[in-house]
């Protein structure tokens, strides 16, 4: 049986195991995300994602619909809070878009366009971090980092390599590479892996490949990032879905 | 003085930036005679007028990397109604900022003592040159800023769209096409 939730007033069909999200993105409508991709496990970092469900603020990629769930998502005010939690991203790393490789195939960066960031408002933190060029294909650029562990479930989940890992807790939280010397470049990644193509931002590049498309003709420059996740999800879904196809 | 044709009085000056966000303005080509006809310069390098005095507008390009570019900017705010933080290097600091995490004297012995191409190997201390700041500020972080218009440069259709806005009277709506952190 089918059961509903409402989001925004409007009626979202849902089966069991699926999270608010999921409903949402199967019905194409849109939550903001940024650690969430549905070819993987939800991991609830990011909180970008965060909706009233209930009256409750839960995270929608990690809780599960139930029937009858009455979801608040997109609101001035959320979407307020979820422009703060992006600036925060950005002065807690270096960004210096002009200068990377991923810009305009940023989801970070296209989350502040589609939430309006007109500055990073916070101070900036400019902290020291290490970038990696260790691997004969693949760059790791930890200025760029927002930790969605995206690779880290790729390469655990689906490569079955276990690359990389999170160390320490908090402000500290670092990405770490699973080798001894803790270089990319000494462990078995290779460019085929799927945990070299899921990140959201350009922490993780690959190698001789940044400006073969030019600037201005990227993926955000084509579409936006709602258009993008709400495409990202009709990829992943069996063609007798939910919504029945 | 009751003079309706007052025109709008623009100051504009680069600190830490690279001055193609002033190549940028340039680059509205014609429709700089249409400016014209609405505003006036005040301090800014295309006048070269040094100080800035009252003016409606304030654009600043660049961010804060030593002593003067603090003065300059006090200035601007102290005497422009409206503030614009012009480009990526105002905003965010940019790629002067890639200096902010290494430590300044280690990043002067690079530049000037162990890089093979320089001469004379001595690192300039000239009393007239302004004390350089450990870090390079986004403007936003040193003085209240009232607009930001992003890129690197912005372009001139951002740029012209978003003076035209101000001068008139409108709110500048920097929406999904003029917004680029680029
Ligand atoms: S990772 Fe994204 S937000 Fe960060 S510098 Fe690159 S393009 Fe900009
Ligand atoms: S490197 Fe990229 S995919 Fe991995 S945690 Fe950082 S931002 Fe996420
Ligand atoms: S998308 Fe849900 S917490 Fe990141």
């Amino acid at each position: 049986m089918i059961s509903t939730i409402t989001i925004d007033g409007k009626t979202v069909p849902f089966t069991e195991e699926q999270t608010i999200m999921d409903a949402a993105l199967a019905a194409g409508v849109y939550i903001p995300h940024l650690c969430h991709n549905p070819e993987f496990k939800p991991h609830g970092s990011c909180k970008l994602c965060v909706v009233e469900a209930n009256g409750r603020n839960v995270t929608s990629c990690t809780m599960p619909a139930s029937p009858g769930m009455v979801v608040v998502n997109d609101t001035p005010e959320l979407n307020e809070d979820r422009k703060a939690l992006v600036q925060m991203l950005f002065v807690e790393g270096n960004h210096i878009c002009p200068a990377c490789e991923a810009t305009g195939n940023c989801q970070l960066q296209a989350a502040g366009y589609y939430l309006h960031m007109q500055s990073p408002h916070f101070m900036h933190f400019y902290p020291p971090r290490r970038v990696d060029a260790s691997h004969p294909d693949i760059f790791l650029d930890l200025n760029r980092c927002i930790l969605c562990e995206l690779c880290v479930r790729a390469s655990r989940d689906i490569d079955k390599k276990s690359v990389f890992g999170i160390s320490s807790r908090g402000i500290d939280s670092h990405l770490v590479v699973n080798s001894e010397s803790g270089r990319l470049g000494d462990t078995s990644m290779a460019v085929t892996d799927k945990a070299a193509h899921v990140c959201p931002t350009g922490a993780i590049l690959i190698k001789r490949k940044g400006y073969t498309v030019p600037m201005g003709k990227r993926l955000f420059d084509q579409k936006t990032l709602p258009e993008f996740h709400l495409e990202q999800q009709k990829r992943v879904e069996p063609e007798d879905g939910p919504d029945g196809g | 003085m009751a003079d309706e044709k007052r025109k709008i009085r623009i100051a504009t000056c680069s600190l830490a930036g690279c001055f193609g966000c002033h190549t940028s303005m340039l680059d509205i080509d014609e429709r700089l005679f249409d400016l014209l006809e609405m505003v006036e310069f005040d301090r800014t390098p295309f006048t070269d007028i040094k100080h800035c005095g009252p003016c409606d507008i304030g654009i600043v390009e660049g961010g804060v990397s030593n002593a003067e570019n603090a003065h300059v900017l006090k200035e601007f705010r102290e005497n422009c109604k409206v503030l614009v933080a012009i480009g990526s290097c105002a905003i965010t600091g940019n790629v002067p900022a890639l200096r902010n995490n290494i430590d300044l004297w280690d990043c002067f012995q690079e530049v000037y003592l162990y890089d093979p191409g320089t001469e004379g190997k001595q690192i300039p201390n000239d009393p007239e040159l302004p004390l350089p700041f450990d870090k390079v500020y986004p403007i936003y972080e040193v003085v209240k800023v009232d607009y930001f218009l992003h890129g690197c440069p912005p372009p001139a259709n951002a740029i012209w769209k978003f003076l035209t806005d101000l001068i008139q009277g409108r709110q500048p709506e920097t929406g999904h096409e003029l917004l680029r952190y680029d």
